[in-house]
Parts: structure tokens; sequence; C-alpha cells
């Protein structure tokens, strides 16, 4: 895309727009989506903040290297579908990261302004980008797909990995397929993220986007189980990518685990999220008590709390570090204290008691102090002696991470991996040749952004790998 | 989609579905189950595998239509289709050779035996099948098992035909420590803790295939977690085989338990609505 010589003069010192979002007491009953928008105005505003930098940072900060300052220039001149075409040429999912994306960890992070006053708020911006083109993408979609013609390309797993590997390798006329091992397509985005902060059909016309390039999707199909990898090559296929997550979860390893009413955070979430178990009407149950307890402090703990609060359930977070620890979002912890999620901080669970039918009652906890940083860099939480006390609660959460899902792995013994995970070399390339792998499968429990930035590179690996020819760009070499 | 092939009903509630799975078929063995969901509403659901087709490209399983998901499963007509079906999965069953193997089963679990039981038979076992059914009515796949096994004995609650009692009962009145040298069990809870229990002091090694409730199948959710040994297992991928005489059986029963009284709503609910039987 032609570079667009901003006709505006920046106002970096303009106020960042706030996101509005939904009246609290509203959605803390409801699975409407939290956050609402920009509105046109807020847009006109929070654009013209943007200092068009001679070299942007933020287009280097964003793992997907959105040519943001292009786009925001359009935002500014009211260009809206024009802006989303230039977000189009790196990401066909707006939507999803103007919604998940941790942007302040990076654009926004990297945004100069933000050196003096608050930074451009480009994470909304995208987000507007991406609901003002849905229509026009709605029709686009409607269209006959294309029908690529190259060479065939499996993706195991339909996560945000190999979403964005589908993208690119589509765009370069490769066969690609995507196998998913249950019924909805997303991964993470479809069992784990809640409808509140992800819409299903945002997520839904996102994936359309790529059955319109003539990505072909096939759900219920489990690689290592339904077909294994040398299968796929057996079958055509040239290159395999593995994208299957990180859904293992981490056991609490406490006497009454095994009670009713206790959940991984997994079980939880892809009840509701993926089950749909918030409609009463839904065939799939969860038992939500009157008091829940989710233990952990990342964002599926968050997710867990919000979904228990909405359905009624008074909620507390039981986190064995302090506020300033929390791992998840800011953004998602403040929504949650808004809901009316209680905060239990310095204290962690060491048994659970039940009734006679065994349906959990009661929590034992014990209270923590902050003691010397651990290989995190954090200051880890040490036990205080004698400081054991008790909470009712008829439904527990254990929210405390997940390893790399090992079904493909068991069934691939050729691929090499590291306490569970891939390993796999600077390239993207695992142990086994033609196989590629990304996302949580390798970094064990991270972000959709990342997971994103992995399935790019080993697009791009795929593509080097399958035509020698390719000229290799210096930036698409760097990871 | 997976579309049904054939559909037989086998004794009062139970029904025999054969559905088109062509990778499925050339993949499983005996003991691994699939996940299906009849419509696209509906719960997901583990069955056994119970046989295959190479020639019509298909798998069996045998469903008992006692719950709303079952019985839409059902419903379905020939040439219908299931919205999902997905596998297989879990672990194959424990083989042996040359072995004196009893292989025992209650109820709908007498379908989910046959594979196993046929298995063990082919790998050059002395097999003796020991089934029960509450009713002579309710006995199903008699012939296929005759044909499979060395030896095969029938159980009904009520004494219309075999013994009168149930498997656990009638295992205990032909064999003793020492008859047997591997098991295979499979059926009720009730059942699986009784033949444990039975056979502890036997010098048996018996496997007990599990049957808790399971989400996605893939070790994903944890939900069909069991205490085995002590240790906390997901019978999805762990199993759904393990050692009978180390399973708590006592917490899947309570598990399994979890959901009765929402299900018995649903239910309720779904019968007015389109007008299925309650029992």
């Amino acid at each position: 895309m032609e570079e667009k010589k901003p006709k505006f003069k920046p106002n970096p010192k303009l106020p960042r727009q706030a996101l509005p979002v939904l009246n609290a007491e509203v959605r803390s009953t409801s699975a409407r989506e939290v956050a609402l928008g920009f509105s046109a105005e807020q847009v006109g505003i929070e654009a013209q903040r943007c200092l068009q930098c001679a070299k942007p940072t933020c287009v280097n900060a964003c793992p997907l290297h959105i040519d943001i300052k292009s786009f925001i220039v359009r935002m500014v001149e009211g260009d809206y579908q024009g802006a989303h075409d230039v977000i189009s040429e790196q990401s066909p999912f707006p939507g999803v990261c103007g919604r998940v994306c941790q942007h302040e960890l990076f654009c926004e992070d990297a945004c100069i302004v933000g050196k003096k006053w608050d930074p451009v708020a480009i994470g909304s911006l995208e987000r507007f980008a991406a609901d003002h083109a849905r229509l026009r993408m709605k029709e686009l979609t409607a269209e006959e797909p294309a029908h690529p013609t190259g060479k065939k390309v499996a993706l195991v797993g339909s996560g945000p990995a190999s979403l964005i590997a589908a993208y690119d390798l589509a765009r370069k006329n490769y066969r690609v397929t995507v196998f998913e091992a249950l019924h909805r397509l997303g991964g993470v985005m479809i069992y784990g993220i809640p409808n509140f902060r992800l819409p299903r059909e945002i997520l839904k016309e996102e994936i359309a986007r790529l059955q319109h390039l003539g990505v072909e999707f096939v759900t219920d199909f489990i690689v290592g189980k339904t077909a294994t990898v040398e299968d796929l090559f057996e079958e055509g296929y040239e290159a395999v990518f593995i994208g299957t997550g990180a859904g293992l979860p981490y056991m609490m390893g406490i006497p009454g685990e095994n009670l009713i009413g206790v959940y991984t955070a997994n079980e939880f979430l892809t009840r509701i999220n993926l089950m749909e178990a918030f409609d009463p009407e839904a065939d799939t149950p969860v038992l939500v008590g009157e008091r829940t307890i989710v233990v952990g402090g990342g964002n599926s703990a968050m997710d867990a709390a919000r979904w228990a609060k909405r359905m009624g359930s008074e909620t507390i977070v039981l986190y064995r570090r302090g506020r300033e620890e929390l791992k998840a979002r800011l953004e998602e912890i403040e929504h949650a204290e808004e809901e009316g999620v209680v905060f239990h901080f310095l204290a962690a669970p060491v048994a659970l008691y039940g009734d006679e039918n065994g349906f959990v009652q009661e929590v034992e906890c014990i209270r923590m102090e902050l003691g010397e940083p651990d290989d995190s860099g954090r200051r880890s939480p040490v036990p205080v002696p004698g400081s054991e006390f008790r909470i009712k609660a008829q439904t527990v959460v254990a929210a405390i991470g997940q390893a790399p899902n090992p079904t493909l792995q068991k069934a691939t013994p050729e691929l090499k991996t590291k306490r569970g995970k891939i390993v796999i070399d600077e390239w993207g390339a695992t142990s086994m040749a033609g196989v590629f792998a990304g996302g949580d499968v390798v970094r064990g429990g991270s972000t959709v952004i990342l997971a994103m930035k992995d399935g790019r590179a080993a697009a791009a690996a795929i593509d080097r790998a399958l035509n020698p020819q390719v000229e290799v760009a210096a930036e698409e070499v760097t990871q | 989609m997976t579309r049904i092939l054939a559909k037989r009903q086998l004794a009062p509630e139970v029904y025999l579905l054969e559905v088109e799975a062509p990778r499925i078929q050339k993949r499983w063995k005996p003991g691994m189950f699939i996940i299906i969901r009849p419509t696209d509403q509906s719960e997901r659901i583990p069955l056994t595998i119970v046989d295959s087709s190479a020639e019509r490209q298909s798998i069996t399983m045998v469903i008992q239509a006692i719950g709303k998901t079952t019985k839409e499963a059902v419903a379905l007509p020939v040439d219908g289709a299931l919205a999902d079906l997905v596998g297989p999965l879990g672990e194959a069953a424990t083989m042996t050779t040359g072995k004196k193997v009893v292989c025992m089963a209650g109820g709908v679990g007498v379908a989910e035996l046959l594979p196993v039981a046929k298995a063990f038979h082919d790998a050059g076992n002395h097999v003796t099948a020991l089934c029960g059914a509450r009713s002579d009515n309710y006995r199903i796949l008699d012939e296929e098992l005759k044909a499979g096994v060395d030896r095969l004995e029938w159980a009904t609650d009520d004494g219309t035909f075999g013994f009168h009692g149930n498997v656990v009962q009638l295992l205990k009145s032909i064999a003793g420590p020492g008859d047997f040298e591997e098991g295979h069990v499979i059926g009720p809870i009730p059942m699986m803790k009784a033949a444990a229990e039975a056979t502890r002091d036997w010098g048996l090694k018996l496997h007990a295939s599990l049957n808790p409730i399971m989400i996605d199948g893939t070790g994903m959710c944890g939900g069909c977690r069991v205490t085995v040994g002590g240790e906390v297992k997901f019978a999805c991928v762990d199993g759904p085989e393990f050692d009978a005489h180390l399973v708590d059986f006592d917490e899947l029963t309570r598990r399994n338990r979890a959901y009765r009284d929402w299900e018995a709503k649903t239910m309720e609910r779904h019968a007015c609505r389109i007008g299925l039987d309650v029992r």
C-alpha cells in the first residue's frame, strides 16, 4: 500500500479516549460483550493523537507488524475501510486482536506518545476498523471462495497459531487444511476466551475470511488419533504445522480435589464457552453454587471468575501472591473488580472438604507471605505456619496453568519434546522433516498474539521449505 | 456430519448404530472409544467402539437410550447423520496371550465387551465370557459373543435365562482363586466394583474399563479424572482401562452422579417439549 502523507496535525495532548464499557451491574448478569468500542467521534480524537513517527516503533513492536501508522492516517480521514485494508495486509483478525491482544505490552508500550502522555489507544482503533468492516466482509465471504492450486499443507489445531499460518499460506496459493479436534473452530478462542470478551460471531466471521481464501477446515479430527502425522504426509501434505496449544491442565494436588464442584479452569470454561452452559437451555451443565472460589491469578482465572459471577455466584479469586503479581491483563482485573469479583491475596488452598455425597463445601486455605524472588523474577510465596482458615464454597475452579496437550506427541515419538513442549529451531522447524510447530505447544501457556507470531514465522518457514527459490526478506527472518 | 448406515434395536432401550467412519474403522483397537454429538445442540458423550467393517468403511456403537442425548441419538433415522463423531480415543485394552481369561460385562457393557473378548480369543487365550442382563429379553449380542469366545455364560437378575443372579455371583459360582489369570470387566460401576472385590485375592489381573463423565476426550478438561492407586488419572487419555483392584469406585460413583438432579430436570423439560416418554 502506498505511503500516505498525513494531512492532519497530530495532537498527542488530547486526552486518550476511554473505551466505553457496558455498565458493570448489567454485565455482571449477562453474556453480552463488556467493551462496547469507540464512537466515531472518539476515533477522530484518538487517531489524531498519533504522531505519525518517521520510524514507527509501534509497527516493529506489533508481533504481526501491522502498519499501524498507515491505518491510523486513514482513521483520521474517516476512511475506516481503507484502514481495514491496511490491517488486512498483515492480519485477517483485527476483530479478534482488537479485543484480546495485549496491546499494552506491544504496540501501545512502544508508542512514542506514551513517553510523555498516555499512548495512542491502538487496540481500540483496530477494533473500530474491524467492526466497521463487518458488513463488507460478510458480503465478501459470501462470494465464491478461492481455489488455491499449490502444494498441500496441513495445520493441526484451529487456534490462533494455525489460523494466521493458514492466512499467510493460502495467500501464497497453498492448499491449506486445518484439522481441529473439537466440533467448533478457534481453539482457545472458542473454548477458553469468554463470549463477553470475544463475541462468537466476530470469531466466526474472521474465520470465514480464511474459508473464502480457500482454506479447508476439518472438525472432529485429532491428529495422532484419527490419523497420524505420517498418514498426512502419505495423503499428499508436504508440510505439517502443529499448533495444538496448551490443553493439559495442572491439578492442585491437594486432598479433596476430585470432589464434585471442583473444576479445572479448562473444564469450567469449556463447559461454559464451548458447550454454552451459561444458557440455561443448553444440554451441557455446569455447577455454579452460591459461592465460587477461583484459584490463580492469570487470564483464565479472571475469565472463570467473571463467568461465575455472571451465573449468579458470589465469587472470590484466591491468589497466593499479591495484587502486583497478578498475571492477568490489567483491564480484565479491573473489569472483574467492577463486576463484584472479590480478591483474596496472599492465600492458597491446602485442602477441600465435601459433604457425604461428595460435593465440595469448604476450602481450607493458608496465608502466604512473599519471600525471595523465584525463577520468574517474582517474589515467591511462603506459607505462614498456623495461619489456616476456611471459606465455604460450592464451586472451586483451579486456574493454575497448563502444559501442552500431549496427544499428538504421544503418537509421534520421533518428535523431540522438552518437558512436554515441542522443541523447535529458530525457523519453527521440529526434529521431524517437514514438521513445524508454534504457539502454546511450544511455549507452554502464552497468549493469542504470540501464538499468531509463531504461526506467521512457521508459515514463512514452510514456504521457504516448499519453495526453496523464494527470496527471504530480512524482516521475515528475525523472530 | 456422520451418516448412519444401519440401526437395529437389540433390547428394550438398547440400539445398535452403524455409522460411516472410514478413518476410525482403520485405526481403532478394542477398548477404544469415540465421542458423539447427535445434534448440533447436544452434549458430547463417549461411547465404546463395538465393531467395524472395512468393507462398509464403518464402525458400530451400542447405545442405551436413557438420557436426553442418548435418546436423541437413537431417534435419528438410517441415512440421517450424527452432528459429530470423533475418535478413536483412549488407549487399547491390555492384551495377553496363552492365558485363561475371564471377561465380564453387565447391561449395555456386554456390547462393549464383545471386541475385547474377541481380541483376547484371537490372541490365543482361553476366554470365558460372563454376561449379565436384567431379564432374558435384555440379553444382547448373544450369537456374536458365542462365536467369538470359548465359553459364554449368562446371568439374569430374574432368572429367566441362565444363572439366576448377577455376573459376580455367577463368577463366584463357577470359579475361584487361580482359575483365571487375566480378566476384563465393563459395565455398571457397582458391578465392576463387586467384581474387583470378589477377585482381590484370586491372583487375577483384572482390568476395568471406566465410564466417567467426559467433555473433550483428549485430556484437555480433566473432567473424567479418576483415582487409581491413590493417583489422579484422566480416563480419556490414561485409560479408559485401569487396574480394577486399584480404582476408587466409590469416588467414580459419586462423580458420575454430579449432574443427576440437573439431568432429571432437563429430561422433564425435553419430554414436555417433544413428547418423548420419561422413565
